[in-house]
Order: C-alpha cells, then sequence, then structure tokens
C-alpha cells in the first residue's frame, strides 16, 4: 500500500516537472530571435557573421527593477594601435527600440571594458556584439528576469 | 547646469590602465511615459557621451532611451601623458554639459 502511493506521488511529481518544462518553454520561443533586434543589428553591422567568444557580458540574473539594470561588458583585447576593439553594442529584445547603448573604444581606452546602466522592459535576453578593429564581430548573452519592468506604454 | 560627478585617480604611473567614472543628473526622458493627465512626456535624452584627453578623444557612447536615468558610465585609459580630461555629455536638444578633470602621469 505505502509502496504503490510512493509510486503514484513520484509519477505526479514528473508529470508536474514536465508541465513545468513546457510552460517555461513556450514563452522564450516567443521570444527568441525577435525580428525588431534581428532588424537593428543588421542595421548597425550588416550580415556579417557574428562569431563566439573573446566578448563577455555579466549582469544580475533578477533585477527587482528594469529602470536600473547594471550592465558590464569585457572584450579580450590587446587594445593596441593595430589590434583594438571599435565599437560594443547592447540590444535588447524587448524594449520598443532595441539598440539600447553604442559605446566606441580607441587604442587609448587600454581596456575594452564598459560599465553601466539600462532599463529593460520585462525579462529577456540581452545580446551585446563587439566589432573589432579588423571589422570581426563578436557577440555573447545574457538572460535576465525583470521583477518590475521599466515603464514601455504607449 | 547639471550636475556631474568625475572619479579619477590622482596621479597614476605611465602605462598603468585606470578607471575612469563619470555621471550626470539626468531624467533621460524616454518618451514612452505619461503625465498624471494621461498627455505623453516628449522624450528628452542625452544622446552622446564623449571622454577625451586634451584634443584626443580616448572613449565615446552613443546613447538612447535604453539607458537609465542619471547615467553613470565606466570605462578604461591607458596612461601615457598627463593632461586634461574632458568629459561631455550632448542633450537632444544640443545643449552640452561638460566637466573637466587633470590627469597627473608619473
Amino acid at each position: 500500500m505505502m509502496t504503490k502511493y510512493r509510486n503514484m506521488n513520484r509519477r505526479k511529481v514528473l508529470g508536474m516537472g514536465a508541465a513545468a518544462a513546457c510552460l517555461t518553454a513556450l514563452p522564450r520561443q516567443a521570444w527568441a530571435d525577435e525580428p525588431a533586434m534581428a532588424a537593428a543589428i543588421k542595421d548597425m553591422f550588416g550580415d556579417k557573421a557574428v562569431l563566439d567568444g573573446r566578448i563577455s557580458l555579466t549582469m544580475p540574473v533578477l533585477s527587482e527593477s528594469g529602470y536600473f539594470v547594471p550592465v558590464d561588458v569585457e572584450v579580450d583585447s590587446p587594445m593596441t594601435p593595430d589590434d583594438y576593439v571599435r565599437r560594443v553594442a547592447l540590444f535588447s529584445e524587448r524594449n520598443p527600440i532595441a539598440l539600447m547603448a553604442l559605446y566606441n573604444f580607441t587604442p587609448y581606452s587600454g581596456r575594452a571594458r564598459v560599465e553601466g546602466k539600462v532599463r529593460l522592459g520585462g525579462s529577456q535576453t540581452v545580446h551585446a556584439i563587439a566589432e573589432m578593429s579588423d571589422g570581426s564581430l563578436y557577440g555573447t548573452s545574457f538572460k535576465v528576469h525583470v521583477t518590475l519592468a521599466a515603464c514601455v506604454v504607449n | 547646469m547639471a550636475d556631474i560627478r568625475l572619479s579619477i585617480p590622482k596621479s597614476v604611473e605611465s602605462g598603468a590602465v585606470i578607471e575612469l567614472k563619470a555621471m550626470i543628473r539626468h531624467d533621460m526622458e524616454s518618451g514612452y511615459r505619461r503625465d498624471i493627465q494621461g498627455q505623453a512626456i516628449p522624450r528628452n535624452i542625452l544622446e552622446y557621451f564623449e571622454c577625451r584627453l586634451g584634443d584626443t578623444v580616448i572613449f565615446s557612447a552613443d546613447l538612447f532611451p535604453g539607458v537609465s536615468a542619471n547615467p553613470l558610465i565606466k570605462f578604461y585609459h591607458r596612461a601615457q601623458e598627463s593632461g586634461t580630461l574632458t568629459f561631455t555629455w550632448r542633450e537632444q536638444t544640443g545643449q552640452t554639459f561638460y566637466k573637466t578633470a587633470e590627469l597627473v602621469v608619473l
């Protein structure tokens, strides 16, 4: 009797887990590859391939307020006149304007790192793309949860 | 006049990479908010930031409504010569705000 009850419980728990996985998977798919963001990225960098690596984006996993979300972007580069990071752009999937900030570096920067704060209109994946002095692109993303979205009512 | 705060090291060794922090008090009004009567509040943001050492631009940024109010920006500079650092922000109205600081390289 006890064994049977335990089995039932286990089955139920597994079922709930599967249901929860479906629920969380749905909105993620709905946001993925937001066309407005894709268009903004194409506008800035064209159709060039965005490579992985060399760039890191650090943000808090959970933010209580979407009005002030800290961002910290760093690109691995020697920052010499021959090889430096030209610019780094931050894109949002859910803000009315996908491009949030564009940072322009020079060889005088010494280190391709910048920190700031952005507004986010809800939980989403934030994307950072760096353009090197030779024109190559490196990108990364960071998934953030935002409790209170920055006001984007029209 | 805008309230600008800067944080730069007092003096640095030549070749050292230093951290520069700049903050300006500004609403960065996004244009997506409404006032208490339901009227849209027009957009008024800072759209450009620049840091120069003498006449040389060492770092700049294009800002959009996605940047928080009272924007703080932290970036780096490889110190090679002493000079005057000028931090300038340009509002979309064309008005500019700036503050200078002396960089002393030993």
